[in-house]
């Protein structure tokens, strides 16, 4: 989700006046209003809508959402004039092997529009190019370069030129390590062997892509009337769609658009295509998956209000989709667009009439009634995290070997960086962080630990346990067995005790809970070693139980 | 009449303590009271609280600074005061070799030099070649000093001291431990004008009324033609704790409620899962930002087995633009991105193993929920948690529609306590129609978003059933419902286990 904060005066010139209610439409576009003043206006923009990331294509939508401007816009592409041509070299096929590009005419640079311009660059390589890895766009002033252009890759150290906002001409190893740009991105490139460049055709560097672009051939200022655009990467389609949204945001500032001719292994293809595409579509399904009632005409008008046009051929309709439009991959994409013009708002609840069963999970109701009579021990239950630290989780608790243990999460963002492998670990340290309530403190907890476990699909088994601690002045082995005693006694259950080790606890006073002649945990009181490690100058003791091994 | 009445009502009210004090009101003087009605401090201070309850006296803490004796001043009430011993020994040899004043008087190093130091100044002795002797007269010597004196008297109020008593603290003050001064709180004790009645009030015929009814009690009727004292029914009790769940829990078992009155069966699963399931399966692209490192919990050193292979490979169909009527996202599926571990993100991935499930039988219409624990891999602040639940929700059958998605919303969110919530439209990957639920949030007045919901895109169901059959799905965060009605300002107190916030917090009444 990416914010995007628009001048308001601006937006004002195109839509009109901007009041509480119209805010209130244009959340319903789907595109939240987060803030607004006297000055900006700022929206959230789903990762579905990089169209709406430029000023123009933003008030294109709303001007045809609000019905000032709806239905499809047509745009006009001017055939190549000579030498609108780009030759790709097949030395790119192994680093970065598609372009698509266009050239605009007709512009009037502000410093403004330049800004706006380079704004709208650096949000579609964010989001939708992957910070630049799935495609790159490069805008270069035309009166500075001569056509035609090559596109081909060559040795790092033999591509020399004067990178973009820097003193001196260097190589492409160098702009990797020197260029702040370069040092930002060059993990792009790093791997390989030769590297992208466009070309002019008096040998003229235009770029490295993704990486920068020349400081004498790739600069637009406010004396720049025409541009050449490219987009590079990865996959065709996407960067089709990238130049589409580029050229028609220009186009809406008063640009025209001239294809150019793309060579390639002796194939000439024309770019930009801003034809719309055509999507066949049912008006069953649209009322159907909706839950309305619309006909045609309310179709074609809700359509409209999304820019999207309507047609009809041998009695089945289409859509009409802006070549703009990156998210509409199936029929139920032109469904959901009906449905936000038609606006949700509108949509009256309903709850259908079909029968079905209610059913709690087994392992639920398990949980619930060990709550149950736990609470009518006057145990207060309490909830920690599955996250945890091997301090929290080992150490703290006298455990020393861990190391099969550990489950390790990659890059948390917080110091929590392993999955639990106990509740004891937990309840230990909720008891050490309340040595200032009052006691006798007894808590327990139900939840999930981690093991590793090969033979599980993920290699990491899950168990659900009961973890109880009892802390005050007379605490002991007695009380937590007694706690044993009446849950086994509730839950109609034999048990045995048999004589345990656990680093936590004090031996002889540590016991492992046998449940049909299988382990189903552990019980005892807990060391001194392990209390004051915790600052906790009251006993303990504590049992942790295999819920499952209960209700066998 | 009335007047009298209402004595009589008090008088059968006072409990035996509150009685011992009444004679001792007059001294105004908790010490004195305390001493004279022969109660502890604690008892007498009750007793006090009680009558003033009742009206009987008035009182008014004051914060003063008392002089009171130290340690070694206890001890020198009783043994002397080492110049008062080392006097004596003196008085009574005339004159003693400065060794043996020391052994005979048994003081040690320290208080045998202080008490010469002090018997000096005050010109009662001399030191003559290395002996003892007497300066004044015996009977200067024999009488009590101020210091002695001052003594006696404590404590005191440092407020109160006459200008000699001044002079005597100053020089004991600087001394080891014989006085010290404390911050007390004193209570002032007045009697009301309902006090003054009583005071004089004659309790005898309040022998014999029953105080606490104990077991002999019950047994021999000794409390027949007996009166009941009457209790002090407005006075502080002190509190008590029951046990009780988690109030996460308790709001969680309400919502399970909900589910299951509407007709869903319960899912769950394992926190821990593969990419296939917890994305894949949802036609979340493999570059899509969410399942790199900064939404999700990938796991060190695992790699997910992937289930049967008819799956896998529509699934990878789905993602390639090879399903009738989609485009797809047009990449090479990768089989490695699918077989990594990770903490799921959202319970849709339960979902997804449902409707394998459901593929299977081919039992549906079906409705199904989940509650439980999802991980995003964010910085904490009080709307963001690493570690919160989700509550899903799927509901497959052939005439499902988005009305019923919102029907199902509305209704879960009155249950819950919302009759107001702002649906709208965003995107998710798997969902179109997408929605977003949010909710007003009270204190920091804004919107807070839920999270989604939506109809299961045809590339997602279409790998399980092989066609489209029409999926309701939705997976708001739980945590951040229930934050208003527990008056949480901040997500991180939802784990924070603070056992005294637990054992106030309201329990969930919904």
């Amino acid at each position: 989700m990416a914010t995007f904060t628009l001048d308001r005066k601006e937006l004002e010139k195109h839509i009109g006046k901007i009041t509480p209610n119209m805010i209130e439409k244009i959340s319903m576009m789907g595109t939240p209003v987060e803030d607004f003043n006297e000055e900006t206006i700022s929206v959230d923009i789903t990762p579905n809508r990089p169209d709406f990331l430029s000023m123009q294509g933003f008030i294109r939508g709303v001007q045809s959402f609000l019905g000032k401007k709806p239905g499809l816009k047509e745009y006009k592409v001017e055939k190549p004039e000579k030498n609108y041509s780009v030759t790709i070299d097949k030395s790119v096929k192994r680093v970065r092997p598609f372009i698509a590009c266009a050239i605009v005419k007709n512009l009037r640079f502000t410093d403004e529009k330049i800004k706006e311009i380079i704004d709208i660059q650096e949000k579609l390589h964010t989001g939708y190019g992957r910070n630049r890895k799935k495609m790159a766009i490069g805008i270069y002033p035309l009166e500075a370069i001569t056509l035609p252009i090559k596109y081909y890759a060559e040795k790092p150290e033999e591509i020399k030129f004067q990178p973009l906002e820097f003193p001196r001409e260097i190589n492409g190893r160098q702009i990797l390590s020197q260029h702040p740009t370069g040092r930002e991105y060059g993990h792009l490139l790093q791997d390989a062997e030769i590297f992208p460049i466009f070309e002019d055709a008096k040998g003229e560097i235009l770029s490295m892509p993704p990486i920068i672009n020349s400081h004498k051939t790739g600069k637009i200022d406010e004396n720049t009337k025409e541009v050449f655009i490219e987009v590079s990467g990865f996959n065709l389609e996407f960067q089709k769609k990238a130049i589409n949204m580029i050229v028609t945001a220009l186009a809406d500032m008063g640009g025209k658009v001239y294809a150019m001719e793309i060579f390639e292994s002796g194939k000439k293809e024309l770019s930009p295509n801003l034809e719309p595409e055509k999507m066949h579509f049912s008006i069953e399904n649209v009322n159907k998956v909706i839950g309305i009632n619309l006909n045609e005409k309310e179709i074609k008008e809700n359509l409209e209000k999304m820019g999207l046009g309507y047609g009809k051929e041998k009695n089945q309709c289409f859509a009409l989709i802006p070549s703009y439009r990156t998210d509409i991959l199936h029929e139920v994409d032109i469904i959901e667009d009906i449905a936000i013009a038609y606006g949700y708002e509108n949509l009256v609840p309903e709850i259908p009439k079909i029968s079905t069963i209610g059913e709690e999970n087994a392992i639920s109701i398990r949980k619930r009634k060990i709550a149950e009579i736990l609470i009518g021990l006057g145990l207060i239950e309490i909830s920690t995290y599955h996250l945890s630290t091997k301090e929290k989780q080992f150490k703290n608790i006298g455990v020393k070997e861990f190391l099969d243990e550990t489950i390790e999460v990659i890059d948390s963002k917080t110091e929590n960086n392993i999955l639990r492998a106990s509740l004891l670990a937990n309840s230990i340290a909720v008891l050490s962080e309340n040595l200032d309530s009052a006691y006798p403190q007894k808590i327990f907890e139900l939840g999930r630990i981690f093991f590793n476990d090969n033979k599980s699909e993920t290699g990491i088994g899950e168990k659900e346990k009961l973890c109880v601690s009892l802390c005050h002045e007379k605490a002991n082995f007695t009380e937590i067995k007694q706690v044993l005693d009446y849950l086994a006694k509730m839950l109609n259950l034999k048990y045995e005790i048999e004589e345990f080790s656990h680093p936590s606890f004090i031996e002889g006073r540590c016991g492992e809970i046998i449940i049909n002649n299988q382990s189903a945990g552990f019980l005892g009181e807990i060391h001194p070693f392990v209390l004051k490690n915790n600052k906790i100058m009251m006993p303990v003791s504590s049992l942790e139980l295999d819920i499952n091994q209960l209700f066998q | 009449m009335a007047e009298i009445n209402e004595i009589d009502r008090i008088v059968e009210s006072l409990s035996p303590n509150e009685i011992k004090i009444l004679p001792f009101l007059k001294e105004h003087n908790l010490i004195k009271i305390t001493e004279k009605s022969g109660l502890d401090n604690t008892s007498t201070l009750r007793a006090l609280e009680f009558l003033s309850n009742k009206k009987i006296v008035e009182l008014k803490t004051k914060q003063e600074k008392m002089i009171e004796l130290g340690i070694n001043g206890i001890l020198y009430t009783k043994h002397n005061l080492p110049e008062r011993r080392l006097a004596n020994l003196v008085c009574e040899k005339n004159s003693i070799s400065l060794k043996e004043a020391q052994r005979q008087s048994g003081l040690n190093e320290n208080e045998f030099k202080a008490a010469i130091g002090v018997l000096k100044k005050k010109a009662l002795i001399n030191v003559l070649n290395e002996n003892l002797v007497i300066a004044g007269s015996k009977e200067e010597i024999t009488s009590k000093t101020l210091e002695e004196r001052f003594l006696e008297t404590l404590p005191k109020k440092l407020e109160d001291l006459k200008p000699e008593e001044r002079y005597a603290f100053n020089n004991l003050k600087s001394r080891k431990e014989i006085i010290e001064l404390n911050d007390k709180k004193t209570i002032e004790i007045g009697l009301t004008k309902l006090g003054e009645r009583l005071i004089s009030h004659d309790f005898s015929s309040l022998k014999g009324m029953i105080e606490p009814v104990t077991p002999s009690i019950i047994q021999s009727g000794s409390w027949k033609g007996k009166k009941f004292r009457r209790y002090d029914l407005k006075s502080q009790v002190p509190r008590i704790f029951g046990g009780k769940r988690h109030f996460v829990n308790q709001a969680t078992d309400y919502a399970k409620k909900i589910w299951l009155e509407m007709g869903f069966k319960e899912m769950t699963g394992n926190l821990t899962v593969s990419g296939f399931w917890n994305f894949d399966t949802l036609f979340s692209p493999q570059d899509h930002p969410s399942r790199e490192m900064q939404d999700t919990f990938f796991i060190k050193n695992k790699t997910a087995k992937l289930p049967d292979k008819t799956l896998v490979e529509e699934v990878k169909k789905a993602h390639e633009g090879k399903i009738k009527g989609s485009k797809g996202w047009q990449y090479e599926w990768k089989e490695d991105d699918a077989k990594k571990v990770l903490l799921r993100t959202h319970t849709t991935c339960l979902s997804a193993q449902t409707l394998k499930k459901i593929a299977d039988n081919k039992e549906f219409p079906a409705k199904y929920f989940a509650l439980g624990k999802v991980f995003r891999n964010e910085t904490v602040d009080w709307s963001h948690a690493f570690d919160f639940n989700m509550t899903e929700g799927i509901v497959i059958d052939e005439n499902a529609n988005f009305r019923q998605l919102l029907g199902y919303l509305t209704e879960f969110f009155k249950k819950m306590g919302y009759e107001k919530i702002r649906i709208k439209p965003t995107y998710y990957p798997f969902t179109e129609p997408s929605l977003e639920i949010d909710i007003y949030h009270p204190v920091h007045k804004k919107w807070l978003e839920l999270g989604g919901a939506g109809m299961f895109r045809p590339e997602v169901t279409i790998p399980f059933f092989g066609k489209h059959i029409p999926v309701l799905a939705w997976g708001p965060g739980f945590d951040r419902i229930i934050m208003e009605f527990y008056e949480i300002k901040d997500l991180r107190e939802m784990y924070a286990n603070d056992l005294n916030k637990s054992r106030e917090m309201r329990i969930w009444n919904r």
